[in-house]
């Protein structure tokens, strides 16, 4: 039996996608052309760069983390919204809709805090055509400083009152941006909904500096010697966000249709966010990288994936996962698991002896080849012995003996053991392994039924003292 | 430190043999060490390093390559093997530290250990930094140390950073022995060796050029000095002793490296038979492709599973070229002034694994050059020659007898390292002997001086 053809056609907010693949507001929705590339591409909906006064920029703009030979893990600008007039940005939607009448367009807007000033943009902005609104109510660097962006977004009142006069005027929906800039992302996006927001998105960029330049001591990106915090995003902020659409996502007074942003750069990334709730993505970094074709393969691996889950469409999946992610005290302090290091997939690098010894727990230990269990010998003890080693190079006619030595098999004294009955199962010795599947996390049968935290401490087994412990530091 | 020029400023470069020897690994930029540093899993114990004859700290060089720390990445190097620029090139990385490399148990590549290390000496030279050890304070002890090839020179270096001076003796007129003048100019240019020496010699250590020790002169020394070590490597080439052996185009393959490395010779003729298959074999092999032969090969009593030269260097002999006659036996050099063909006869070998002639089997090889490589002996003559009835140090098959762990001989005031104990490995092998010795050596004279 064929499964199902699936499809990424859905509606967020009463929009109807093609895909749920947006481009998010930054320089890749720069103009017309650019969107329409985009569109073409495959791209489902653009949110158009912010849209409001036309600011001047700096150059240079933009800087990067670069991790072990790969570039920008890590992504930052200190560019402004749209240069370009308000006028000529609005004329592009128009022509944009006119040639893509089924892609989204929304208009990213960000004006001064006068509810005059927010409803005359927001009915340009609908006359033009887009298909939704997008309040900037995170943009971290420079025009915060003029009391827009994430100086909105980081007082819930205000929050709460501008989406409140859009939503005065608005007759499509209304989307707004949360920065990630704030303790808690629930209060903004709980004073967003009760402004009446339709729906959010989230998050916008982290406040970063995302370097010093050790040469002349001058932070990126430079700008004539000197540099300003700016936001940071691509594949390392993703982590972050998708804790903050959890968050949002978990908390009903928060929870509203959630278009996702954060690092996300390919299908799988994309998949994730759907799983906690987000009906679309936003994606930035990626497309600034790589170029608008990268859409191809999250279209294709999304439906491939699905295809081999038997979801036929996003709604099927989304917020999948949200139930698995609980408060800490929900979680089960009876499950037991322990590493297993598999010896004929272990190359001998013996990093997750090293890591348990020093970042761990002390219970992976060299002795495979003593007589009984050794976990009294220290990394400095096998150092200390392999220093005294005196090895030579192997020369066939010196060396009759060590012809046809080889070294495909890894030496039993450098396949490290788990002690099991020390191992609490923390997962570092899997995690920094090199090779898939040598170190494998098993569970023990300990006969236990599931107890969490707050069970425990309900039963009364858990001393007052330590409850107070805990109740300090949730 | 007197006035002489710097070793590597004391020889005439030669464009014409850079170009024919070329560098058979090329080095990393920048741009390609980066990744491949971080391509390194930084083991803990690393295998690559304890394979390492001088243990260099390969994973911690390699992160601070990383980490853009290239001082400390040649600091690292350095610091436990003083010739570590010479041996990234010299090594037989496969059957050391790249052999040893983790990678190759889940079909990965193997880290360019070699590469990277050469890239951290080459960038170390660059920035014209001295050498990152001072010497130690004089101590007024001091050691004289027979040969100014690896093993003293390692020796040395051990000695001069404890503050013990170092007086290096040797017969030719520049240092390095076959550091500078036995590995393939295409691994190891000469000029390279001897910038190397010169870095070392910032330690403040006195070289003796063009003196040959003897029996007297090594009396004198054990007097004037605290100490001896005896880096004196391999002497005598071995010879076939069949007839013709004289003629003039008769050589062995020292010679002609050492030959062609110094610029002494330029050129061979076309046809060469070299004799021999051991890794030195094929570096004259090599170098006689190199040179201008058409027709070179290399024959060998048995076959290419009991040959000594490692099996990547027999592909690239193979790869430049040169003919291998396997289960041959040289009879006799043909030829009235000169050399015109080497006659040969195939062998069988026994069920006892000896190998007899076959009757009727004898053939002519015709070549212009017969270059000898089945071996050397070792030089210790002079160490036996003394008045004294024993001999200055106890020798095993040829090889002076050390206690591994110290390079101490029988004789306590003298020390060995190098070929002349090891039978004749690696130049990093001679490192590694000259290491332990020197701090053998200061530990000996501690112990006198405590107990005296």
């Amino acid at each position: 039996m064929s499964k199902p053809k699936p499809t990424l056609e859905s509606t967020f907010c009463g929009i109807k996608c093609l895909n749920p693949f947006w481009l998010a507001s930054a320089p890749p929705t720069n103009c017309g052309e650019q969107v329409m590339r985009a569109f073409d591409a495959g791209w489902g909906g653009a949110v158009w760069k912010t849209i409001g006064e036309p600011i001047t920029n700096v150059s240079s703009r933009y800087s990067s983390i670069d991790w072990e030979g790969r570039r920008m893990m890590g992504f930052n600008n200190i560019e402004l919204i749209s240069d370009r007039p308000i006028e000529v940005n609005l004329q592009e939607i128009a022509e944009v809709k006119r040639r893509y009448p089924k892609h989204v367009v929304i208009a990213s807007l960000m004006v001064e805090s006068k509810r005059d000033t927010w409803h005359d943009i927001v009915q340009r902005a609908e006359d033009a055509g887009a298909d939704g609104l997008e309040l900037n109510f995170g943009c971290p660097h420079g025009m915060s400083e003029r009391g827009m962006g994430s100086a909105v977004g980081q007082v819930p009142e205000y929050c709460e009152q501008i989406t409140a006069w859009v939503k005065e005027k608005a007759r499509t929906p209304v989307i707004v941006k949360l920065t990630p800039n704030i303790s808690d992302i629930r209060i903004p996006a709980r004073a967003a909904k009760r402004g009446g927001a339709d729906a959010l998105s989230a998050i916008n960029t982290i406040n970063s500096i995302t370097g010093i330049d050790l040469e002349t001591l001058q932070p990126n990106p430079n700008v004539d010697g000197k540099s300003s915090h700016g936001g940071y995003c691509g594949p390392a902020v993703k982590p972050i966000a998708l804790n903050m659409v959890q968050q949002v996502q978990s908390d009903p007074a928060s929870a509203l249709p959630l278009s996702g942003i954060g690092g996300i750069g390919n299908w799988r990334d994309a998949a994730e966010f759907i799983l906690l709730g987000c009906g679309t993505v936003q994606v930035c970094t990626a497309a600034m990288h790589y170029g608008y074709r990268i859409v191809e393969d999250m279209q294709d691996g999304l439906l491939a994936w699905m295809t081999e889950k038997g979801f036929a469409t996003i709604e099927d999946f989304r917020g999948l996962s949200l139930p698995n992610v609980l408060e800490w005290k929900h979680l089960n302090l009876n499950y037991k698991i322990v590493a297993r290091i598999h010896p004929d997939l272990c190359i001998g690098c013996q990093l997750c002896y090293t890591a348990c010894w020093d970042g761990a727990h002390q219970c992976i230990h060299l002795d495979r080849k003593s007589a009984v269990p050794d976990t009294t010998r220290t990394p400095a003890m096998v150092e200390a012995e392999t220093a005294r080693h005196i090895s030579t190079t192997p020369i066939p006619k010196l060396d009759a003996g060590t012809l046809g030595h080889s070294n495909a098999v890894t030496p039993l004294e450098r396949i490290p053991r788990v002690d099991e009955h020390h191992c609490v199962g923390c997962n570092l010795c899997a995690l920094v392994c090199p090779v898939e599947n040598c170190i494998t996390m098993e569970r023990v049968d300990n006969g236990l039924p599931p107890e969490s935290w707050e069970e425990r401490t309900t039963k009364g087994l858990v001393s007052p003292a330590a409850r107070q412990v805990m109740s300090t530091n949730t | 430190m007197s006035e002489r020029a710097p070793f590597d400023q004391q020889i005439v470069l030669q464009p014409e043999l850079a170009a024919r020897f070329g560098d058979l690994h090329p080095p990393l930029d920048r741009q390609a060490a980066m990744p491949e540093a971080n391509r390194c899993l930084f083991c803990f114990d690393a295998p690559c390093t304890s394979s390492c004859p001088t243990h260099i700290d390969v994973p911690r060089f390699i992160k601070k390559i990383a980490s853009g720390n290239l001082s400390g990445s040649a600091r690292t190097i350095l610091d436990a093997n003083i010739l570590g620029a010479s041996c990234a090139r010299a090594c037989p990385v496969e059957v050391l530290c790249e052999g040893a490399c983790v990678m190759h148990r889940y079909n990965k590549e193997p880290i360019q250990i070699a590469r990277l290390q050469r890239f951290a000496m080459d960038s170390f030279y660059e920035s014209g930094a001295p050498l990152p050890f001072e010497p130690g304070v004089e101590t007024g002890l001091s050691v004289a140390l027979i040969g100014a090839g690896p093993a003293s020179l390692a020796c040395a270096a051990e000695l001069r950073r404890r503050g013990i001076r170092a007086n290096l003796y040797d017969a030719r007129p520049l240092p390095g022995g076959l550091n500078t003048y036995g590995v393939a100019e295409y691994k190891l240019p000469l000029v390279e060796s001897l910038r190397e020496i010169e870095l070392l010699s910032q330690l403040g250590v006195d070289f003796h050029f063009g003196t040959t020790i003897d029996a007297a002169s090594l009396a004198e020394l054990e007097r004037e000095h605290d100490a001896v070590f005896l880096g004196i490597g391999l002497g005598g080439i071995h010879r076939l002793g069949i007839a013709g052996e004289d003629l003039p185009s008769v050589t062995n393959a020292l010679d002609l490296i050492a030959g062609y490395k110094s610029g002494e010779l330029t050129t061979v003729p076309a046809r060469v038979v070299v004799v021999g298959a051991g890794n030195t074999a094929i570096d004259a092999a090599i170098a006689a492709v190199r040179l201008g032969a058409t027709e070179v090969h290399i024959v060998y009593r048995r076959g290419p599973e009991q040959m000594s030269a490692f099996s990547f260097e027999y592909e690239h002999a193979r790869n430049e070229g040169v003919k291998f006659l396997w289960h041959v036996q040289p009879t006799k050099i043909r030829g009235d002034r000169s050399v015109e063909g080497l006659e040969l006869t195939k062998l069988a070998s026994t069920e006892d694994g000896s190998i007899i002639p076959q009757q009727g089997s004898e053939f002519l090889l015709a070549t212009d050059l017969v270059v000898l490589s089945i071996g050397q002996a070792t030089h210790t003559a002079f160490l036996s020659e003394h008045r004294n009835e024993r001999a200055k140090v106890q020798l095993e098959r040829g090889r002076i007898l050390i206690d591994r762990a110290t390079g101490q001989t029988s004789n306590p005031k003298f020390f060995a390292g190098g070929d002349c104990t090891n039978g004749g490995r690696e130049v990093v092998d001679a490192v590694a002997d000259g290491k332990r010795a020197g701090i053998g050596i200061a530990a000996w004279l501690e112990e006198q001086h405590v107990q005296a």
